[in-house]
């Protein structure tokens, strides 16, 4: 149930981009055609959930034991960006057709910052757990919840201004002022999901 | 090359968050208030003078092939720099913008700024930029930040304008950052169309 909890709160209670801001570039930047944002959202699917399994090693085996915290920042980044570079190879090997489809999206999740974020959320223990004990299971299905969200909240805009390319617009409001606003909407919308979360925790009798 | 240029032009002409729309997360996140967009703006400043300075500096050592994950050390290196003298001499702002203060590092502003300026310019301008740029992000913010502030709390730098009652309270919660970023991009791009 605390599971079913964290997905509820990750996807739509604390959405990872519009009430966290957390991977603004690639939602702003490649949210013009469904099936692109379609692409996107599974690529950092995939990303995440293996770099916050790597990050969460590293940060407890290696920085934690030898007291080396301050390097969290620099070795995390480093990691994902070499992680990115692995999965890219590897899966051009093993499955090409998964690779053609996240092709192009691969090289751009080094700098969406979602994916350090979230990595440091977890390794820090500061995401919202449920009341569970903060370890790599919750932390995965954190990571999972939250791309989830990311993926939903960017086929939702998708198709927003998938519709929003066919009518006119005053000119000062063309391209990113009328997204950005576009976009506060939909925060505005998911909004409404406000202690959805805390009301399911009570009718469960958690 | 005119210095002083290249610092205008970073403040005006390439502004990081009006014109090339770089580095969207912190602009969003951290403008909940007109000192936390200062803040951040200054932190960011001092991470892109930095690393431009050190991007130019070691250009012709760096081989061409590896040259974004040699960035992106340097980046992280003063990141990390930053993240202990914030925690040791301002911790209530660190606190305050938390996650966003190692999240610099991947912000597209400071490695688009080394790849498309420092690495081909020498160390002067480069310094020029990045305190042009650097100025540039931080009025952005500032005014964001300002802006919100008024609007959701009533108040500037936290000393009250408008009674307690007439606060916007979303204009502080998330939809506010999007909307009001909107808006003034679209008074931005109408003042430039007039010109135009």
């Amino acid at each position: 149930m605390e599971y079913f909890l964290i997905f509820i709160a990750a996807i739509f209670v604390n959405n990872i981009v519009l009430s966290q801001f957390l991977g603004i570039c690639p939602f702003l930047g490649v949210s013009k055609k469904i099936s692109t944002a379609a692409g996107m959202g599974l690529a950092v699917t995939f990303v995440l959930t293996v770099a916050v399994i790597v990050t969460y090693a590293l940060q407890n085996w290696v920085l934690n034991p030898y007291g080396l915290g301050y390097l969290q920042t620099i070795l995390f980044i480093l990691v994902i960006a070499g992680l990115v570079q692995m999965l890219e190879i590897i899966l051009k090997k093993v499955s090409p057709s998964l690779y053609q489809a996240l092709g192009i999206f691969l090289p751009l999740i080094t700098t969406n910052c979602c994916i350090l974020g979230v990595s440091i959320l977890v390794a820090n223990a500061t995401y919202n757990s449920q009341g569970l004990e903060p370890n790599l299971l919750t932390g995965v299905a954190y990571a999972i919840a939250t791309s989830i969200g990311f993926a939903l909240a960017l086929i939702i805009f998708a198709g927003i201004r998938e519709q929003l390319a066919k009518v006119r617009i005053p000119k000062s409001m063309e391209g990113m002022a009328i997204a950005l606003i576009t976009a506060g909407l939909l925060a505005l919308a998911f909004m409404g999901f406000s202690g959805v979360d805390h009301g399911i925790a009570v009718a469960a009798g958690l | 090359m005119n210095y002083f240029k290249t610092i205008i032009n970073g403040i005006v002409k390439e502004n990081p968050t009006f014109v090339l729309l770089l580095g969207m997360c912190p602009t969003l996140a951290t403008t909940t208030s007109a000192v936390n967009g200062l803040g951040m703006g200054v932190a960011t400043m001092f991470v892109l003078i930095c690393s431009n300075t050190f991007i130019s500096l070691l250009k012709n050592l760096i081989p061409d092939g590896v040259r974004i994950p040699c960035y992106i050390v340097v980046i992280a290196s003063f990141v990390t720099l930053l993240q202990m003298l914030m925690q040791a001499y301002v911790p209530d702002l660190y606190k305050t913008l938390g996650i966003f203060i190692p999240l610099i590092v991947v912000n597209c502003i400071i490695l688009g700024r080394a790849e498309a300026f420092a690495a081909k310019n020498n160390v002067l301008a480069s310094i020029c930029d990045g305190i042009g740029i650097g100025i540039g992000f931080t009025i952005a913010l500032t005014l964001l930040g300002f802006v919100r502030e008024l609007l959701g709390n009533g108040a500037v730098f936290g000393y009250r304008i408008f009674p307690e009652s007439m606060n916007m309270l979303v204009f502080v919660l998330a939809p506010g950052a999007f909307i009001t970023l909107g808006l003034l991009m679209a008074i931005v791009n109408s003042v430039k169309n007039r010109k135009a």
